[in-house]
């Protein structure tokens, strides 16, 4: 399933940050998102990933087919490492969870409560969470934050082994992960302030 | 969709969830009320149905700060927008869940604080069926005022501004039921609007509810 973004503009809180972005994202293949603090890489995630409207442009191949992992891991602190991922498993109607607990280590967590894991713990297990979904298309928002060196490498082994079999992933970050992978800068298609003039729309 | 509902009655059930909040609140309101109007069993039992009513619908609202809150905030509403399960249906879990962590406790429990309030013993059965009745819209109508104001900081005080007026009707017909039932009088009409109440709030509020949670994702 490709996923492919078509003259793209987004706007944070009505203010356009991107425009005239496309890109085509093919299976087996990785994009790294990359540019300055606030240019507006989450808004593009988060439009990609469907949560919010473009402002115009198109996203295609995008429905049903994502697992977005964004900033706050959605853990919950009073349930275990385990219970945690059999909800999001079954949530996208799956079941197995040893794959996921496996492939970041978790395993001697698993019976811990969430709310008892360092914050580097917890990233992992929210990581871990794309392994559970099923989804072909990761879209990733700063994956790597807290993450410590190994587990950045073991991240890394995840995500080649999704593109190995036919997955993608679009992924924001600033550190080299090691991975065959196209890069975007996305500061070049910072958006224009809009043009001011003497007609204030708000007074329609 | 059941995995949901499971996780959100654990939740619920552990340290901090707030399971019995709203059946302390409730059994305390009622407790109270004799203390504010004096020992007059008379007053009392004639009283009895609304105040009963009343101190549900308080409790209800009491614990619907904390049904999306939680999740906004820890990103998983974030998740769950992007899970192939619909948000229209991920809302009327919750409030499922909602209702079956305050709602069903306040039924069970209205009959034995009903005998506090010296509710005549012809009112208790429809003092239940009303609350049974009318607890699903409260929740349901809750989770609309909850989707509202999720993400809005210290949200809880506005999202009761905002759900009160539309418990309005469900309180009206609903103690109207219980204080007909209590003073022995025919209770068809209130229940069927009740049950009407009920029914359209169930059937058309998950969209809505679902509708103003995607734009308060963005």
């Amino acid at each position: 399933m490709t996923l492919t973004v078509t003259d793209l503009g987004v706007a944070r809180g009505g203010i356009p940050v991107l425009e005239g972005l496309s890109f085509a994202l093919e299976p087996g293949k990785a994009l790294i998102l990359r540019g300055p603090n606030g240019i507006g890489k989450t808004t593009l995630l988060r439009t990609v990933a469907g949560l919010q409207p473009p402002l115009k442009g198109r996203v295609e191949g995008a429905e049903d087919q994502i697992a977005y992992a964004a900033h706050s891991d959605g853990l919950k602190p009073t349930l275990s490492v385990a219970e945690n991922l059999t909800f999001w498993a079954s949530v996208f109607g799956r079941n197995g969870i040893e794959q996921a607990l496996d492939g970041f280590d978790l395993q001697s967590l698993r019976d811990r409560q969430a709310g008892a894991l360092s914050a580097g713990q917890k990233r992992r297990l929210g990581l871990s969470r794309m392994l559970v979904t099923g989804r072909p298309i990761w879209i990733m928002d700063e994956p790597t934050v807290s993450l410590d060196v190994n587990s950045v490498a073991m991240f890394a082994d995840a995500v080649r082994a999704h593109l190995g079999q036919g997955g993608s992933a679009l992924i924001a970050t600033h550190i080299d992960l090691g991975l065959e992978a196209e890069v975007l800068d996305v500061g070049p298609y910072k958006a224009k302030p809009p043009e001011i003039d003497d007609f204030d729309g708000g007074f329609l | 969709m059941i995995a949901l509902l499971l996780r959100d009655l654990k939740l619920a059930f552990r340290a901090g969830g707030g399971f019995g909040l709203g059946l302390a609140f409730f059994l305390i309101v009622t407790v109270m009320v004799p203390f504010s109007v004096g020992p007059q069993s008379e007053l009392l039992s004639r009283i009895a149905p609304g105040v009963l009513w009343l101190g549900a619908l308080l409790a209800c609202l009491l614990s619907l700060d904390r049904l999306l809150a939680l999740d906004w905030e820890d990103g998983s509403l974030d998740l769950l927008a992007t899970a192939p399960l619909p948000l229209e249906s991920t809302v009327t879990i919750k409030a499922l869940a909602h209702w079956i962590t305050t709602g069903l406790p306040l039924v069970l429990a209205a009959p034995v604080l009903g005998v506090l309030l010296n509710l005549p013993l012809q009112g208790f059965q429809w003092l239940v069926v009303s609350l049974l009745l009318g607890t699903p819209a409260l929740s349901v109508i809750g989770t609309f005022g909850a989707a509202l104001t999720v993400g809005l900081k210290r949200g809880g005080l506005l999202m009761s501004l905002l759900v009160m007026p539309l418990y309005v009707p469900t309180l009206i017909f609903g103690s109207e039921v219980a204080r007909r039932g209590a003073e022995g009088m025919a209770v068809q009409t209130p229940l069927l609007l009740l049950a009407g109440i009920s029914a359209a709030s169930i059937a058309l509020l998950p969209f809505a509810s679902a509708a103003v949670l995607r734009v308060n994702l963005r």
